[in-house]
């Protein structure tokens, strides 16, 4: 590693100020500091810096990702032997089948957006900040295995430029670019990310059996198909249909593990929306209404993408509420709203995205009312004494 | 009687009447007047231009009458007359689409008749007509009927392009034959939303180049 140190920090001159390459200095610091830990110091006031910046962060993140992503490609091969009847493929097999599936939309993923980041860094004279390290890994984990690529692509280029780079970039964003990128293509292609076929590679081309159907849990309890539903047991592995990342629950527990371990992850919104959503479905059984508010209330965080949501999405630091209050306030509120959207909205099954999306955007106020409330009661302390 | 001013009908000054609103002045994108019409009707483009002639029609006719009888309007209810003008108005273009082109009158429904509420219609006649002579609030009225029409031609030219793949009805994209590689309509265009989201794309592209109007706070 020292001969690439001493590489990059023989060409540095060459992008500083008055340097031949000044105007492509971003993408000199951006690679560097990729590298290695960035060796700027403070200097005025004293300061303690720890080498937990974004990018040690980010990478942590990365890393608790890791086994929803394994498990997702060997989840989409499993799925496919199952819709194709390919009784006989070793486990491997399967796992090399969904990564060699998945492997070009993570590509697409950080090609498109990272090409935008670095764009938008050089216009706006910005080193390239490292926020999209997580979306664009996020991104494909979140999308049925078929989705074709061009419209991944432009789902994320929507995502950065709208969702983020409008606002000011990484830390600026009001809303999850990942979630805006599903968003996105949920409103905009519904066929495509809906429906028994999507989720199980290959069957959108036909091919597959006559009459199988490879609708999520989520659907089938919609569609009435309580009895076709896969044991909880199931949902909590993951054999089951649905986005690539999301399905199962042991391996995103190992995330989040990683996450509270390492203290990237917030505990009080994780535990806030799995009460508020295990709450609002006892609630719901307790009260009837449909025939869905019949769901055990423990399936509704063990279906679709709840447990992917609270652990990865729901704790981004940017977009959730930054006070310990409101985080208790946000999360629950979040829980409690994805059972509503699902139980009560019949168009749209999946309601972890559209509840995070919304409570994204109250965020700022649910802050803003806790940081009164505590200014008040100082205010009123002081008063007293 | 004072001192009557020689201007020829299109001076430098009334030239300026025509043309800032369709770039620096612009009822929607730099006043951002009659948004509301400018995501409701513009799905496609056809409807689009019908209702963008039909504001341009209401509000230079307006503009005109309201600059003509200016001086014996009482001040305190000046706005009930602007609004009986303007519905006077509305009410004759609603009747005339509806005798003439009934399907997009059908398509705009109630939009034409919500042509009173108008923000720009209001505006201009309240900014200008009250204080100007008729031949400049004719143009006035031309011009930000033209400045809104342009934007909503705009807007509605994506939303059907990308929306539902035609322009003015015509399938372009299947003619080009897109449809074989994949490729597949944009259905979020069709939303509100997305009327909004272009809306706003077109004001930042405008502000980018046009240093001028980026507000300093």
């Amino acid at each position: 590693m020292s001969f690439l140190l001493d590489k990059m920090k023989k060409i540095e001159p060459l992008f500083k100020k008055g340097g031949r390459f000044e105007k492509l200095y971003s993408f000199y610091e951006g690679f560097a500091s990729f590298l290695f830990v960035p060796d700027k110091v403070t200097t005025k006031g004293s300061h303690i810096r720890d080498h937990m910046d974004m990018k040690r962060t980010m990478t942590v993140v990365i890393i608790a990702l890791m086994p929803a992503l394994l498990f997702g490609c060997y989840n989409i091969g499993l799925q496919h032997t199952r819709a194709f009847g390919l009784n006989d493929w070793p486990v491997i097999q399967m796992f090399l089948f969904g990564f060699i599936k998945l492997l070009p939309m993570i590509i697409v993923s950080y090609l498109v957006g990272l090409g935008i980041e670095f764009i938008a860094a050089q216009i706006r004279g910005h080193e390239i900040s490292e926020g999209y390290l997580v979306t664009g890994m996020l991104i494909p984990l979140i999308m049925p295995v078929d989705v074709p690529l061009w419209m991944l692509a432009i789902s994320v280029a929507f995502a950065v430029i709208l969702g983020k780079e409008v606002f000011g970039g990484t830390g600026m964003n009001i809303l999850n670019p990942a979630l805006t990128a599903r968003a996105f293509l949920f409103f905009s292609y519904p066929g495509r990310m809906s429906g028994d076929k999507v989720w199980i590679e290959g069957l959108t081309k036909g091919g597959g059996p006559d009459g199988f159907s490879g609708a999520t849990p989520l659907a089938l309890a919609r569609l009435d198909g309580f009895d076709q539903m896969p044991s909880p047991m199931e949902m909590f592995v993951g054999t089951i249909p649905g986005s690539v990342g999301e399905t199962s629950v042991v391996a995103i527990l190992i995330g989040a593990f990683i996450l509270l371990l390492t203290g990237v992850g917030s505990w009080r919104i994780m535990l806030s929306m799995t009460l508020g959503a295990l709450g609002m479905g006892l609630l719901l059984n307790a009260v009837g209404g449909n025939e869905y508010t019949q769901i055990p209330a423990y399936y509704h965080l063990i279906m679709g993408g709840f447990a992917f949501g609270t652990v990865f999405m729901a704790t981004d630091p940017v977009t959730a509420a930054q006070t310990n209050t409101g985080k208790y306030i946000y999360g629950a509120l979040t829980g409690i709203m994805v059972v509503i959207i699902r139980v009560f909205n019949p168009a749209y099954p999946e309601g972890t995205m559209l509840a995070i999306l919304l409570m994204n955007v109250m965020a700022p106020l649910i802050d803003h009312y806790v940081v009164n409330a505590s200014i008040r009661r100082r205010l009123k302390r002081g008063r007293r004494v | 009687m004072g001192k009557v001013e020689k201007v020829s009908l299109l001076s430098a000054k009334n030239k300026k009447l025509l043309k800032n609103p369709l770039g620096i002045e612009n009822p929607v994108t730099v006043q951002v007047l009659g948004i509301c019409s400018a995501l409701a009707v513009t799905v496609k483009m056809k409807p689009a231009i019908v209702m963008a002639i039909s504001v341009t029609v209401v509000v230079a006719l307006s503009n005109m009458i309201i600059s003509l009888i200016r001086k014996s309007i009482p001040g305190r209810i000046r706005i009930i007359v602007q609004l009986v003008v303007i519905a006077t108005l509305v009410i004759i273009v609603d009747q005339f689409l509806k005798a003439f082109a009934f399907d997009v009158s059908k398509q705009l429904s109630v939009f034409v008749g919500l042509i009173i509420t108008n923000c720009i219609l209001m505006g201009r006649l309240e900014a200008f007509a009250m204080s100007s002579d008729p031949w400049p609030s004719f143009l006035d009225g031309i011009g930000n009927g033209a400045g809104y029409g342009l934007i909503l031609i705009i807007v509605s030219f994506f939303r059907e392009f990308l929306g539902s793949g035609t322009v003015l009805g015509y399938p372009v994209m299947e003619k080009l034959g897109v449809y074989n590689f994949g490729y597949e309509d944009n259905g979020m265009m069709i939303l509100p939303p997305m009327a909004l989201i272009i809306l706003g794309l077109i004001i930042w592209f405008q502000r980018a180049r046009n240093k001028s109007l980026i507000e300093t706070s």
